[in-house]
């Protein structure tokens, strides 16, 4: 690509993600604050995975809600939970998607705060939950920024990171947030909160999001499940609105070609989240000639290779040069 | 903090001074036949009305109302034709907007609050909007005569309640239990609870709502609340058999409670 790229390999996480880095921290603090009951979100299910599993090893009682639409396309990852001890609810308002999860999720909650404790998987939502979650994820850039400074004896010249609600993305800025790197965060175009967005309040956060001239909520559409969110955390919001940080977005076709290359390139499968940032490095390597640039691989891809099976075709395997046919007609 | 009660927190004073108690009724705007809805309620002997502005994720309510706010946006109802239908309905008893605070946000603060005003529309409900937020529109709503109805939630500390009872206007909206709206079998222990508690902190009018589902159990909190706000079991008529259903059921909430 005629660049240096660094992935930092949060998709060799226990559970296939950086989500347990926030999972664990929180469901100790549910335990320490006397709650017998964890309640997540999720969109691609790896938040949900992750808060399942540290609800196992706790012996904390789970229930996930998943969009109808996203329990579809992560039936894997419904199926880990389910093995894992957890109940998984189907919202089915809406979008059906990671929003929807959210709302049910915030419902339940107040029903049952006094046992359960909301374990909120990006960095979003009411304070102090988007300084705790990012607090939680820092060691991504902290380990990131330590292993940049012995691979390259400075910090890198960009940091990406695929930004949903924005959690794998701030845990990674966090870390060179003080620093000269150029920090980019890519959406997908159809949840490009700050690429199309205005500034709102929803799920008890002002930030970007993306809303009808009245007010009303518009849904979110990306391949991923895990960015298919009309908003993004403040923190994001913020560090866009000082200009510390840009954010860029790239389409479903170009995920899937940059799905393929690490594939191929690096036998590394990663989730179709990070696959965003690589499709913006790869669209954007002309400008980043010659550079360092550290990528969040915030999961690994098993999830996703049923959906992809169903997209490429049947030996999309071998279409050749790293590029899909990016022929959204055939998507499954 | 001394000035004059507005047209909502008059009314109900008014009833509670004569010994009664208030009801409130709830429906959502521009769900079928609603301005008829706000009609019959009014002739059935509702003493304030709530009328919600359908948002796209309305986190407080439950499946029931819900589905109303979905319906109504589907049929295209937008927060400007809600107000401006407000403003043309004269049916004698102040009405309270409710919605959630994006919609007001988009809107525009000043602006929200000055439609209202120029509409007749006595008060808002915002519930997603908490005391620490409240600054910005409240004081929009003042400057614009608009009485801002804060609730008070069960888990709230009596500090908290204190704050709550001197920042709101018109009433304290005391939430019955721990919850999303919607009819319960029984009235939760935390709805009496709730009403005694604020009853010891104000002298504003304390209304108690979510999870009154029927004449019953408004008649069993207002023992102590000096009202009730009836919400789903209004929605859930007015989807099932219209207007009429809707002035008949406030009957007979009226009735349990005179
Ligand atoms: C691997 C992976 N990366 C990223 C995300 C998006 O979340 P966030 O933007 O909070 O990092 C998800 C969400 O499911 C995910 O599974």
């Amino acid at each position: 690509m005629g660049l240096r790229l660094l992935l930092k390999r949060e998709d060799l996480n226990h559970t296939g993600s950086h989500k347990i880095n926030n999972v664990l921290g929180q469901a100790l603090l549910a335990v320490r604050m006397g709650k017998t009951r964890l309640v997540a979100e999720t969109g691609a299910g790896q938040h949900g995975v992750a808060t399942a599993t540290a609800a196992a090893l706790l012996g904390l009682e789970c229930v996930v809600y998943m969009g109808e639409v996203d329990m579809e396309r992560q039936a894997l990852n419904v199926f880990r939970m389910q093995l894992l001890g957890a109940e998984v609810r189907s919202a089915v308002s809406g979008s059906r998607t990671l929003k929807d999860a959210i709302n049910e999720a915030m419902r339940d909650w107040v029903a049952t705060v006094e046992s359960s404790h909301y374990c909120l998987g990006s960095v979003m939502g009411p304070h102090p939950y988007p300084w705790m979650v990012r607090e939680l994820h820092r060691v991504i850039g902290d380990e990131a920024r330590e292993q940049c400074r012995q691979l390259l004896g400075s910090d890198p010249d960009v940091v990406t990171a695929c930004v949903g609600g924005g959690s794998n993305a701030i845990g990674i800025f966090s870390g060179f947030v003080d620093g000269d790197a150029a920090l980019v965060g890519v959406e997908p175009a159809g949840g490009a909160a700050i690429g199309r967005g205005v500034p709102g309040v929803v799920h008890g956060s002002k930030s970007f999001l993306m809303q009808d001239e009245h007010g009303q909520v518009l849904e979110a559409e990306s391949i991923s499940a895990g960015l298919d969110y009309p908003g993004i955390g403040p923190e994001h919001s913020h560090l866009a609105a000082i200009g510390r940080a840009r954010y860029e977005s790239v389409t479903d076709d170009e995920v899937v070609a940059a799905f393929e290359l690490l594939s191929r390139t690096e036998g590394i499968i990663p989730a179709l989240e990070p696959a965003h940032a690589l499709a913006w490095v790869s669209r954007a390597r002309g400008e980043l000639a010659g550079q360092s640039v550290l990528l969040n691989l915030s999961g690994r891809g098993d999830k996703d290779v049923d959906q992809m099976m169903g997209r490429l075709a049947p030996d999309g395997g071998s279409s050749g040069g790293g590029s899909s046919n990016g022929d959204d007609g055939r998507s499954g | 903090m001394s000035t004059e009660p507005g047209a909502l927190e008059a009314a109900l004073r008014a009833r509670r001074s004569q010994g009664g108690k208030a009801l409130v009724p709830y429906l959502t705007g521009g769900l079928g036949d609603w301005q008829a809805g706000l009609a019959a309620a009014a002739d059935a002997g509702a003493d304030a009305i709530e009328v919600g502005i359908p948002f796209s994720d309305p986190v407080i309510d439950g499946p029931v109302i819900q589905e109303a706010n979905d319906r109504a946006l589907a049929d295209g109802i937008t927060p400007l034709a809600v107000l401006d239908a407000l403003g043309r309905l004269d049916i004698g008893v102040p009405l309270a907007v409710m919605t959630y605070y994006n919609i007001v946000f988009r809107f525009g603060l000043e602006r929200f609050a000055s439609v209202l005003a120029e509409r007749g529309v006595a008060a808002a409900i915002l519930p997603d909007l908490p005391l620490e937020e409240t600054g910005p529109w409240a004081e929009a709503a003042d400057a614009a005569g608009v009485e801002t109805v804060l609730l008070a939630a069960p888990t709230a500390s009596d500090e908290r309640l204190g704050r709550i009872c001197a920042r709101t206007r018109g009433f304290v909206y005391g939430v019955g239990l721990l919850g999303v709206t919607g009819v319960r079998e029984e009235l939760a222990s935390s709805a009496v609870v709730m009403a005694g508690r604020l009853k010891q902190v104000t002298d504003v009018p304390v209304l108690v709502g979510v999870g009154v589902g029927t004449p019953e159990q408004a008649e069993e909190v207002c023992r102590v609340a000096d009202g009730a706000v009836v919400g789903t079991a209004m929605v859930r008529r007015m989807m099932d058999e219209g207007p009429a259903a809707v002035g008949e059921l406030v009957g007979r909430f009226r009735r349990a409670l005179d």
